[in-house]
């Protein structure tokens, strides 16, 4: 006891060098998002009117402030072109995600129902491809999904159909893609949360009765739901912000929300609505990210 | 537990369990097969042929960019190994501290913060700071990224092995520091290793936040193959991504065989 108290003070000398590296470079950088936000649009280098002159006193700062404008936030509103990004982002989420929940889950249990031996097998299988580069995997799909790609082949060859489907620039390209990309990340929790379940349990409710549908209903699933929560948040967040997939895979016609912000930055060059468009961003997914800080934190820190 | 699941494994189990595995490795598979095409045309195939990989070593732009982004993943792993492994032991044996949940909500924020976020916010912050653009603004970028990466790896890793060990290292007098050193650093070195190779890979996998904090003139991998996706599938493109794959490949056997060996020596240790 007396050793853990002696270790908690050099512990907290060690947080010192990553809280200053955090605080430095992903907090404070969320600090000139919301000030550039504000600020107004310059044809310049780089291209908005400068910041707050904080140097040149009390003055100075009050005229800059006051030349704040809540101008590119109004713009988010009245466009339509933003509010149908956000929303369809929202919605490939929410789609993406549930697609991958009901993949997933048969697959993770089967991965908790190997034996023993082979469960770390299965998930080394799973987590490899998640270490093969993110970009690699979707141009694969854009190999097997082009015109004359393997899929419009093989379905021609099996007399599936007659013409060759357009798939690329389809949202049913974007969505194989994403689940595809995703999967481990819904996988593992469920996995995680599943192999610690005592398969006694099944066997006691067969024992006394219970259909295995409603075992697998009044059992499996509430057991499971710390996964099915982790594996939620872990692939719904990220989505959101998605810019990659959709770019390369779905039609240019309809936009995600990451699209967006990348087309006013790179294309555009206004900063600006590119960074309100990423004080909003975050704004819609504070709530998902103070969920899974709190699973994660009961996760990790139960010890 | 372990003798109940060998018999339960039903038919619908194991189909699911294919089907998985098929559906995430055989698109990979198919690309690397590809790569040996000796046809022009990316879907005819013409036979086995290496022209493809002859033909990329000529390609300089996309060898300084490889140079480039593996230059990027060493260094910012690294950094992110220390403070990453910093983090994690802060938060697993740091107990209470004034300000632990902003640093854990800082830690954990950015494992799934969507990456234009990131990368347009420290973007913003060079701008700001008017720091030219470029190999060390990507490495700050990464290393800010993977470090989170690290610290969860690390930090689980801590949060399973036994205590004592350091425990009796210290009420024996040995400072807190050299406990960690040669006690603690010891046991969790596995996780620090992989750890680094996560970030590493992570580093070189990642195209968003490079984008944002590159400067002109200084592509990533990720960069170039992307501009290159843009107009279409290439058989030069196949080729540099099957290399990519066997490198990481590599990269994940000697992981596991490092991870091995210190599992072995650590129990054939343990009894000295």
């Amino acid at each position: 006891m007396m050793a853990r108290r002696l270790f908690a003070r050099p512990a907290r000398i060690a947080a010192i060098a990553p809280y200053l590296w955090m605080a430095l470079f992903f907090l404070l950088p969320f600090a000139f998002v919301v000030k550039i936000s504000l600020s107004q649009t310059a044809i310049a280098q780089p291209p908005y009117v400068p910041l707050i002159p904080l140097t040149e006193g009390w003055a100075a700062t009050r005229a800059a402030l006051a030349q704040l404008s809540l101008d590119n936030f109004r713009l988010l509103i009245s466009d339509n072109l933003y509010v149908l990004s956000y929303l369809r982002s929202l919605t490939v989420a929410a789609v993406a995600t549930a697609i991958m929940l009901l993949i997933g889950y048969p697959i993770a249990y089967g991965m908790s129902r190997l034996p023993a031996r082979w469960q770390p097998v299965a998930m080394v299988l799973v987590i490899v491809p998640f270490w093969t580069s993110f970009l690699i995997r979707i141009y694969a799909w854009i190999n097997i999904l082009q015109h004359d790609g393997l899929l419009n082949k093989t379905l021609m060859a099996l007399r599936i159909v007659r013409e060759p489907v357009t798939w690329l620039s389809t949202d049913t390209a974007m969505y194989i893609g994403i689940v595809y990309s995703y999967l481990p990340f819904m996988i593992l929790p469920l996995y995680a949360s599943l192999a610690k379940m005592d398969h006694a349990l099944l066997e006691a409710a067969a024992d006394l009765g219970c259909s295995r549908l409603k075992a697998f209903w009044l059992i499996t699933v509430p057991i499971s739901l710390p996964g099915i929560g982790a594996g939620i948040l872990l692939c719904f967040i990220p989505i959101v912000g998605e810019f990659v997939i959709p770019d390369l895979l779905a039609g240019s016609d309809r936009m995600m929300i990451g699209q967006t912000l990348w087309l006013e930055f790179f294309t555009n060059k206004d900063w600006p609505v590119a960074s309100a468009t990423a004080v909003v961003l975050l704004a819609v997914l504070l709530i998902p990210l103070l969920v899974y800080q709190r699973l994660q934190q009961r996760q990790l820190g139960a010890d | 537990m372990a003798s109940h699941s060998v018999s339960r494994l039903s038919p619908f189990n194991v189909v699911s369990l294919a089907l998985g595995l098929a559906f995430l490795y055989l698109p990979i598979a198919i690309l690397m097969i590809y790569s040996f095409n000796a046809s022009r045309l990316v879907n005819v195939w013409g036979g086995w042929s290496t022209r493809w990989y002859v033909e990329l070593m000529n390609d300089q732009a996309m060898l300084a960019a490889a140079w480039m982004s593996l230059r990027v993943a060493a260094v910012s792993a690294t950094a992110a190994t220390i403070l990453g492994t910093l983090a994690a032991l802060a938060l697993s044996r740091g107990e209470r501290f004034r300000g632990r949940t902003l640093f854990s909500g800082m830690l954990y924020a950015p494992l799934v913060m969507p990456e234009v976020i990131t990368g347009l916010s420290l973007l913003l912050l060079f701008v700001a700071v008017q720091t030219e653009r470029g190999f060390w603004t990507v490495t700050i970028a990464h290393t800010t990224l993977t470090m989170c990466f690290v610290a969860v790896v690390v930090q689980s890793r801590l949060g399973a092995i036994d205590r004592s060990l350091e425990e009796a290292a210290m009420d024996l007098g040995c400072p807190p520091a050299r406990a960690f050193l040669y006690v603690t650093l010891p046991i969790i070195l596995p996780a620090v290793i992989a750890g680094w190779l996560l970030a590493f890979t992570l580093s070189l996998d990642d195209l968003v936040i490079a984008s944002f904090t590159t400067g002109p003139g200084s592509s990533t991998l990720p960069i170039r193959i992307y501009s290159e996706v843009r107009l279409g599938v290439k058989p030069q493109i196949n080729a540099i991504c099957t290399l990519i794959v066997a490198a990481i490949a590599v990269v994940i056997v000697a992981a596991s065989l490092i991870a091995k060996m210190s599992s072995v020596r650590g129990e054939s240790a343990a009894p000295l």
